[in-house]
C-alpha cells in the first residue's frame, strides 16, 4: 500500500446525505473479478444526469470528495473504495461515515477524514465559489486546510499509523502466527466445521 | 460490572490484545460468495498464501445466479465468469462450495443457519453486510470488505476496534398482524440510518423472546440498515430447539457441553449498555418505506411525509430528493400508492416461514392485473420444503412466478430487475435508488404486506383484503 502523509488537490462538493454504496457503484458493475477499472462505474446512475456535479467540467481532476453525512452506508462492497480511487480520489471528507465503508477505505489507502458538519458546509461554499481552490489534507497534523479555513479531522490512531507507513494488515497479523495457533489449540471441540 | 452478550462473545475470541492496537479476533466461520471474493483469492495467490482454515470456510453462489433455467450455462457471460472464478478458487484453495445445481445452494445467510453452522457465541463473517443475520443465534456476525475477506482467508482472524453496545428493548407482546419486518423497519426509523454506527445492537424484550428463529433472523439481518455492523439476540430454548439435530450442530455429548456454554451467553443483569432504545410493542403496526433509504419509513396506515416535517435541514433535503426520485407527493396515503412489481424473497424474508405467510395471503386470491409478482426462495432447501407443502402451487394459482433460489431482485445483479421508473413492494432490505434495477422505485414491506399488495395492486395489508371482502 502506498504511504499517505499530506495530500493537496481540488475538491468536489457532493451535497447529499446517505450516499450509499449502491450509489457509489451500482451492483451491475460488481461482476468484474479484478481490483481495478471501476472509474466509469463511480456514481454511474447519477452521472447519466448532465447536471450532476461530477459532470461539471470545472471539477475535472478533483481528488478530494466533500460529502454529506452518513457517507458509504449499505452494502459492504469494497468496489466502492476502488471506484473512488480509480477515479482519482485520495480523500473523502464527511461528518459521518458508515463503519464498513470506513474500514474498507483504511485497508485500501483511501483516507476518510471525519470533520464537523459546519466544516463540510464551509468547504462546500468555498469550493463552489472557487472550483480551483486547493484543499490540503494533512494526515501528520490531522488537519484540513483550504484558503482561510483550517480545521482538525478525526481518524483512528491505528489506521493513521498504517496509512502513514503504508503497511499491509495481513503481513502484520502473520507476525503473530504463534498466538493464532495457541488460540486454535484451545477452541472447544463442539465448534462446527464446514467439511 | 457484568458484561453484555456481545462483550462476552468478543472476549472469548481475542487472540491477541496490545496497547494502542485493535484486538486480533478469531473467526469461527467465514462464508464466501462470488461477488466479494475474487480479488481476495487473487491477493492470496500473489502473496503465495494458502487459506488457513478451509474447514471453517464455506462458499456458495447467490448474488449473480439466475432464478430460472438453472440447468443451463449462465446466460450473462460476465456473471458466468464470476461464478466460474469462485468455483476455480474454491477448488484451488480447498474451500467447500455449494454451487448452482446443488441441493445446498442458496443465499449465504440462509445456508449457514439451515445447516446448523451458525451457533451461539460464534464469530461469523462474510463479505456481505447482511451477515448480521446470524446474530439471531447470539453470534457476533458482521459484514466485511474484500481486503478483510483476504485477511480472514489468510489468517482466520481480523484486527478489530472495540464497539459500543446498544440495547433495543421491544416491550410487551406484538399486536396481531405485526411481523418481525415491521419491528425492524420501525427500529431503523427510531435510530436512523447512521444511529447504529460504531455499535453492536442487542434486541431484547418480551416481543423479541416470543419470535421464532426465522423472525429473529429478519430482525438481525437489517441491523446494518441502522448503521450497526452487527445485531444479536441472546440464545434461548427457541435457539436450542432450532439447532438440535441439524447436521452441523454439535451431536451427542458435545451437544450437552455446547448447550451448557450457550446458556451463559446472556447479558449480565449488572451489565451497562452504552445506549438503550425502548419501543412499546403496542405502538407497532405494519410498516413500509416511502423514500430511498430504509430510515424513511412510516406505518402503512399513514401518508407520505413532507420535507417540511423534518426539523433537520439535511433530513428535509434528503426527503425532497427521495420524493422526487420516488415520484411521490407529500400527503398521499401510503395505501393509495399503486405498484407494478412485488418481490418476495432475499436474506431478509426468503425463508420457509416467510413463504408460508405470503402463501396464506395468496391462497384463493389472484395477483392484480398488470402486477408482476416474483417469489424467490432463499435456498434450494427452502424451495424444496415449500414445494413439499404445496406452496408453489398456491403462488402459481394466484398468478405469481415461482423461481429458484438466489438473491435475485433484491439487488438485481441477475436478470430479475424492476423496470426503470416502475415501483415495487419488496420484502428485501434496501430501497436505495436503483437498487432493484436502474431507475427502480422500492417500498420495503413484510411478506404479508407484499402478498396483500400484489392482490390489491396498491400497498395493502392482509387486513385490508378482509375489509374488501366485507365491503
Amino acid at each position: 500500500m502506498e504511504k499517505f502523509t499530506v495530500h493537496t488537490g481540488r475538491a468536489l462538493p457532493l451535497r447529499r446525505s446517505n450516499v450509499d454504496t449502491d450509489q457509489i457503484i451500482p451492483a451491475e458493475y460488481l461482476k468484474r473479478i479484478t481490483r481495478h477499472g471501476f472509474e466509469d462505474a463511480l456514481f454511474a446512475a447519477w452521472r447519466s444526469d448532465p447536471s450532476f456535479v461530477l459532470n461539471d467540467p470545472r471539477y475535472a481532476g478533483v481528488s478530494v470528495l466533500v460529502a454529506g453525512p452518513d457517507f458509504g452506508t449499505g452494502s459492504s462492497r469494497e468496489h466502492a473504495v476502488w471506484a473512488l480511487q480509480d477515479y482519482g480520489f485520495k480523500v473523502v471528507l464527511s461528518s459521518r461515515f458508515a463503519d464498513i465503508f470506513r474500514g474498507n477505505s483504511g485497508k485500501g489507502g483511501l483516507l476518510t477524514a471525519l470533520v464537523d458538519q459546519d466544516v463540510v458546509e464551509s468547504l462546500w461554499a468555498a469550493i463552489e465559489a472557487d472550483p480551483e481552490l486547493e484543499v490540503t489534507v494533512d494526515l501528520v497534523e490531522r488537519q484540513v486546510r483550504a484558503g482561510d479555513l483550517v480545521a482538525p479531522f478525526e481518524v483512528d490512531d491505528y489506521v493513521r499509523w498504517r496509512l502513514l507507513e503504508g503497511l499491509d494488515d495481513i503481513g502484520l497479523t502473520l507476525q503473530h502466527e504463534g498466538d493464532i495457533s495457541a488460540y486454535e489449540a484451545q477452541r472447544p471441540a463442539f465448534k462446527p466445521v464446514t467439511a | 460490572m457484568g458484561k453484555t452478550l456481545a462483550e462476552k462473545v468478543w472476549d472469548a475470541h481475542v487472540v491477541r490484545r496490545a496497547e494502542g492496537e485493535p484486538d486480533l479476533l478469531y473467526i469461527d466461520l467465514h462464508l464466501v460468495h462470488e461477488v466479494t471474493s475474487p480479488q481476495a483469492f487473487d491477493g492470496l495467490r500473489a502473496a503465495g498464501r494458502p487459506v488457513r482454515r478451509p474447514d471453517l470456510t464455506l462458499a456458495t453462489e447467490d448474488h449473480n445466479v439466475p432464478t430460472f433455467d438453472i440447468d443451463k450455462p449462465i446466460a450473462d457471460p460476465i456473471s458466468r465468469a464470476q461464478v466460474e472464478a469462485l468455483r476455480a478458487n474454491a477448488a484451488e484453495f480447498g474451500v467447500p462450495i455449494y454451487s448452482l445445481g446443488s441441493d445446498e445452494q442458496g443465499i449465504v445467510h440462509v445456508v449457514g443457519p439451515q445447516l446448523g453452522l451458525t451457533q451461539p457465541g460464534m464469530t461469523v463473517v462474510c463479505g456481505d453486510s447482511h451477515t448480521s443475520t446470524h446474530g439471531a443465534f447470539g453470534a457476533l456476525a458482521f459484514g466485511i470488505g474484500t481486503s478483510e475477506v483476504e485477511h480472514v482467508l489468510a489468517t482466520q482472524t481480523l484486527p478489530l476496534k472495540p464497539f459500543k453496545t446498544m440495547a433495543i428493548e421491544i416491550d410487551g407482546p406484538l399486536p396481531a398482524g405485526v411481523t418481525a419486518k415491521d419491528v425492524i423497519l420501525r427500529v431503523i426509523v427510531e435510530i436512523g440510518t447512521g444511529g447504529g454506527q460504531g455499535y453492536v445492537l442487542e434486541y431484547r424484550g418480551e416481543a423479541i423472546r416470543a419470535l421464532s428463529m426465522e423472525a429473529r433472523m429478519t430482525i438481525c439481518n437489517m441491523s446494518i440498515e441502522a448503521g450497526a455492523r452487527a445485531g444479536l439476540i441472546a440464545p434461548d430454548e427457541t435457539t436450542f430447539a432450532y439447532l438440535e439435530g441439524r447436521e452441523r450442530a454439535p451431536q451427542g455429548d458435545e451437544w450437552a457441553a455446547a448447550v451448557s456454554y450457550w446458556r451463559t451467553l446472556v447479558t449480565d443483569d449488572d451489565a451497562v449498555f452504552d445506549k438503550v432504545v425502548r419501543i412499546d410493542a403496542a405502538t407497532l403496526s405494519p410498516f413500509v418505506t416511502w423514500g430511498t433509504n430504509p430510515g424513511q419509513g412510516v406505518p402503512l396506515s399513514a401518508s407520505v411525509p413532507s420535507p417540511d416535517d423534518y426539523a433537520d435541514p439535511v433530513d428535509a433535503d434528503a426527503a425532497r430528493k427521495a420524493l422526487e426520485y420516488m415520484g411521490l407527493e407529500a400527503g398521499t396515503p401510503m395505501k393509495d400508492i399503486p405498484v407494478d412489481t412485488v418481490f418476495i424473497g432475499s436474506c431478509t424474508n426468503g425463508r420457509i416461514e416467510d413463504l408460508r405467510a405470503a402463501a396464506e395471503v395468496f391462497r384463493g386470491r389472484s395477483v392484480a392485473p398488470g402486477v408482476q409478482a416474483l417469489v424467490v426462495p432463499g435456498s434450494v432447501r427452502v424451495r424444496l420444503a415449500a414445494e413439499a407443502e404445496g406452496l408453489d402451487k398456491v403462488f402459481e394459482a394466484a398468478g405469481a412466478e415461482w423461481r429458484n433460489a438466489g438473491c435475485s431482485m433484491c439487488l438485481a445483479m441477475n436478470a430479475d430487475k424492476v423496470a426503470p421508473g416502475k415501483r415495487s413492494a419488496s420484502t428485501s432490505n434496501r430501497n436505495f435508488e436503483g437498487r432493484q434495477g436502474p431507475g427502480s422505485r422500492t417500498h420495503l414491506v413484510s411478506p404479508q404486506v407484499a402478498a396483500a399488495t400484489a392482490v390489491v395492486g396498491r400497498l395493502a395489508s392482509p387486513a385490508d383484503l378482509d375489509a374488501l371482502v366485507d365491503a
